[in-house]
C-alpha cells in the first residue's frame, strides 16, 4: 500500500518536472497525430534516398545500357535489371528517379533557404522598424507578389542565358521571397504591440533585445510551418521549370521534372516512363504538406494547455 | 520632498483628419517616498494612459504628452528615450494587468528575470540567477530552482503575477506602478497578490502608484487615493475620509455601486446611471453632469476646479458636492 502510494507520488514529481520547452511540447503533440507522422515517414525516406542515391541507385543513371535495343522500339518497358524500364536513352529509369529525388531535394532545400533568409531579413526589418522603410519595403513585396508565382520563376529563369541547377535555385527561391517576407511582417507587427513587449519595455529592455529576444522568436512558428510548405510548392516549381525545359541544360541530368518533360513524347507506347517522375513528385510533395499542416496545428497556441 | 509630483499631465491622442481626443486632462498628484496612491475610476478614465505617459511608454506617433513628471530631481516626461529607458526597471517598475501575456512566452521565467538583473544591476550569469532565485522565494512561488526553467504557461495565473512582480521589483525600484494587477486574478489569488505587493513594497522601501477600479483593493491598501473621471481627478484625499464620506457625486457613486456586507438584505446596489461615453467635455462643464444626481445649472455652464476643501480635508472638482454620505453611514477602519 505504502510502496503503490510512493510510487504515485514519485510519478507526480516526474510529471511536474519536466520544464516542458515549447518546441518539447509541439513534438509531442506531433508524434501523436498519424497525418503527421505519415508526413515525416514519407519526408524522412525521402531524404534518406537523396542523401544515399549513389548507394541505392542499382545501375549508372547517366550509362545508356540498351541504346540499341531503344533505337528499335523506343523505351523499354521492364525487364531483367531494370525493374522500371528504361527511357528513351536507354538509361535505368529506376536508377534516374533515385538519383533525381537528390536534385529535388538540393534544388527545394536551397531555394527555400535562400527564400526563408532573403524573406526574412525583408520582413523582419519592415516590421521592426516600421515606418517609411516599413512602406518601401513591402511596396517592393507586393510587387512580386502580384505576379503569379510560377510566371515569375519561368521570367527569371528565362532572364539567366545559360540554365544550370542554380538559375533553378534563384527562380524558385524569390517566388517564395514575398511570402516570408509578409508573414514575418505580419507576425512581428502583432507582437510589437503586444503585453509582453510593453512589459520589456516598461522594464527598460533595449530595443535591440525587444525585437531579437521578444519579437523575432514569437513570431517564427508560422514562418517556420510556411518553411515546410514551400519545400513542397519549391520542388514542383523546379519540376514545372525543368519540364518547361528552363531547367538545367545538360540534358544527362535525372531530374523528375524534365524526365517527365522528356516522356511527353513518348506517352502512347511507354505512360510508366511518365507515371513514376510524376508519382514521386505528387508524393514528396504531398508529404511536406501533410507534415507541415500538423506542424501548423501543433504549434498554434490554440491548442495549446 | 515628493518622490514624484505630477503636474497638469495631459495627453492627447491625434489622428490626422480626425478630432483630437483628450484621454488625460491635467492630472496632477504626488508619491511620498514609500507611500502608496491609488488612481481609481471607471474603465476609459484616463488611468492606464497616466502610468504609461509617467512611463513614457505611449507610441511616439499621434500622442502629445503635456505637464510635467518630476522624479526627484528631473522632469521624466523631458528625458530622451535612452535616459528614460535606463530608468525604466531600475527607478521606477511596473506590474501589469494580465499576467498571462506580460510574460513573453518563449522565454523561461528564469531567463525574463535574469534579464533585468543584468541589465540594470549588472549582475553576472551565475550572480543573476542566484538573485532570481531569491527573489522567486520572496514572492512565494515554491521550488524557485525548477520555477527558474519553467515557461510561462506551465504556471497558474496567480504564479504567474507573483513572478511579474519578482521582475518588476529585481531592482528594487523607488516606485513601482501596479495597473491593475488583481484584475486578471480570482478573488482569492487578488487577495494574496495584493498582501504581497503590500509586504514587498514596505520591505523595499518603494513608493507604490496602485490603479484599479476596484474599491475593495483601494481600501485595504492606498494612503491616498485619486478618483478620476474623464481624464481629471475629481477628488483626492485619504482613504479613510473617501471611504467615511464621499463627497464628490461620482466618488459616491462609486461606492454606492459596491455591494456591501452590511447592507441590509435585499437592498439593490445603485448603478451610476450612464457610461463614461456620456461625458460631456470639460471644456463645457462638468463631464460627470450628465450622470449626476446633484446637478444644479452651474455644472453645465461652467467648468468646476480642483480646490480644497477645508471642512472635509480634500481635493474635490464640484459644484455641489454630496453633503451626507450615499450609503456609508459610519467608518470601519
Amino acid at each position: 500500500m505504502t510502496s503503490l502510494l510512493t510510487r504515485k507520488k514519485d510519478r507526480i514529481d516526474e510529471l511536474a518536472e519536466h520544464g516542458d520547452s515549447l518546441s518539447r511540447d509541439a513534438f509531442r503533440r506531433l508524434s501523436r497525430n498519424p497525418v503527421a507522422i505519415l508526413g515525416a515517414v514519407i519526408v524522412l525516406l525521402f531524404v534518406l534516398v537523396a542523401i544515399f542515391a549513389p548507394l541505392l541507385a542499382p545501375k549508372d543513371p547517366y550509362v545508356r545500357y540498351l541504346i540499341d535495343e531503344v533505337r528499335q522500339n523506343s523505351p523499354l518497358p521492364a525487364r531483367d535489371g531494370f525493374p522500371l524500364g528504361a527511357d528513351q536513352n536507354g538509361r535505368d529509369v529506376l536508377s534516374r528517379l533515385i538519383v533525381g529525388a537528390r536534385q529535388s531535394l538540393i534544388v527545394g532545400v536551397v531555394a527555400t533557404l535562400a527564400g526563408l533568409i532573403i524573406g526574412m531579413l525583408l520582413g523582419g526589418v519592415a516590421g521592426a522598424v516600421g515606418g517609411w522603410v516599413d512602406t518601401v519595403l513591402m511596396r517592393f513585396v507586393d510587387i512580386l507578389l502580384s505576379v503569379p508565382s510560377l510566371l515569375l520563376a519561368i521570367s527569371i529563369a528565362a532572364v539567366f542565358k545559360s540554365a544550370n541547377q542554380w538559375t533553378v535555385i534563384a527562380a524558385v527561391s524569390i517566388v517564395s521571397v514575398p511570402i516570408f517576407a509578409r508573414l514575418l511582417r505580419g507576425a512581428m507587427l502583432a507582437q510589437r504591440h503586444a503585453d509582453h513587449v510593453l512589459a520589456a519595455r516598461a522594464l527598460g529592455v533595449p530595443e535591440r533585445s525587444i525585437v531579437l529576444r521578444h519579437m523575432l522568436p514569437n513570431s517564427l512558428s508560422s514562418v517556420i510551418v510556411q518553411a515546410t510548405l514551400t519545400l513542397a510548392t519549391s520542388i514542383i516549381d523546379a519540376a514545372a521549370l525543368s519540364f518547361l525545359g528552363l531547367g538545367d541544360a545538360d540534358p544527362n541530368r535525372a531530374e523528375w521534372g524534365a524526365m517527365l518533360g522528356d516522356a511527353q513524347t513518348y506517352f502512347d507506347i511507354q505512360p510508366s516512363l511518365a507515371i513514376w517522375p510524376a508519382l514521386c513528385i505528387i508524393v514528396v510533395a504531398l508529404g511536406f504538406t501533410l507534415f507541415g499542416e500538423s506542424l501548423r496545428e501543433a504549434l498554434d497556441p490554440k491548442n495549446r494547455r | 520632498m515628493a518622490l514624484l509630483e505630477v503636474k497638469d499631465l495631459t495627453v492627447t491622442f491625434g489622428r490626422r483628419g480626425e478630432k483630437p481626443v483628450r484621454a488625460v486632462d491635467g492630472v496632477s498628484f504626488s508619491v511620498e517616498p514609500g507611500q502608496t496612491v491609488g488612481l481609481v475610476g471607471e474603465s476609459g478614465c484616463g488611468k492606464s494612459v497616466t502610468s504609461l505617459a509617467i512611463m513614457g511608454l505611449l507610441p511616439k506617433r499621434g500622442v502629445e504628452v503635456g505637464g510635467s513628471a518630476q522624479f526627484e530631481d528631473v522632469d521624466l516626461l523631458k528625458l530622451s528615450t535612452n535616459q528614460m529607458r535606463d530608468r525604466r526597471g531600475r527607478d521606477i517598475g511596473m506590474v501589469f494587468q494580465d499576467p498571462l501575456s506580460s510574460l513573453n512566452p518563449v522565454l523561461p521565467i528564469g531567463k525574463q528575470v535574469t534579464e533585468v538583473l543584468e541589465r540594470h544591476r549588472k549582475m553576472h550569469k551565475g550572480e543573476a540567477k542566484a538573485e532570481a532565485t531569491d527573489l522567486l522565494t520572496a514572492v512565494g512561488i515554491p521550488d524557485p530552482q525548477r520555477r527558474l526553467k519553467d515557461y510561462p504557461h506551465h504556471l497558474s495565473g496567480g504564479m504567474r503575477q507573483r513572478a511579474l512582480i519578482a521582475i518588476a521589483l529585481a531592482c528594487r525600484p523607488r516606485l513601482l506602478i501596479a495597473d491593475e494587477p488583481t484584475t486578471a486574478l480570482d478573488v482569492t489569488v487578488q487577495a494574496q497578490i495584493l498582501a504581497l505587493l503590500e509586504r514587498l513594497v514596505d520591505e523595499v522601501g518603494s513608493a507604490l502608484i496602485l490603479i484599479t477600479h476596484d474599491l475593495g483593493v483601494v481600501a485595504g491598501l492606498c494612503d491616498t487615493v485619486n478618483v478620476l473621471y474623464a481624464g481629471k481627478v475629481v477628488e483626492n484625499t485619504d482613504r479613510y475620509r473617501l471611504f467615511a464620506q464621499p463627497r464628490h457625486p461620482y466618488t459616491s457613486g462609486l461606492l454606492g455601486s459596491v455591494p456591501r456586507l452590511d447592507a441590509p438584505r435585499g437592498q439593490a446596489l445603485t448603478p451610476i446611471r450612464g457610461s463614461v461615453a456620456d461625458a460631456l467635455p470639460w471644456a463645457e462643464g462638468c463631464a460627470f453632469a450628465p450622470r449626476c444626481d446633484n446637478k444644479i445649472d452651474t455644472c453645465v455652464s461652467s467648468t468646476p476646479q480642483l480646490e480644497p476643501d477645508a471642512e472635509s480635508r480634500r481635493l474635490l472638482r464640484c459644484f455641489n458636492p454630496v453633503e451626507k454620505p450615499a450609503v456609508v453611514e459610519e467608518v470601519t477602519q
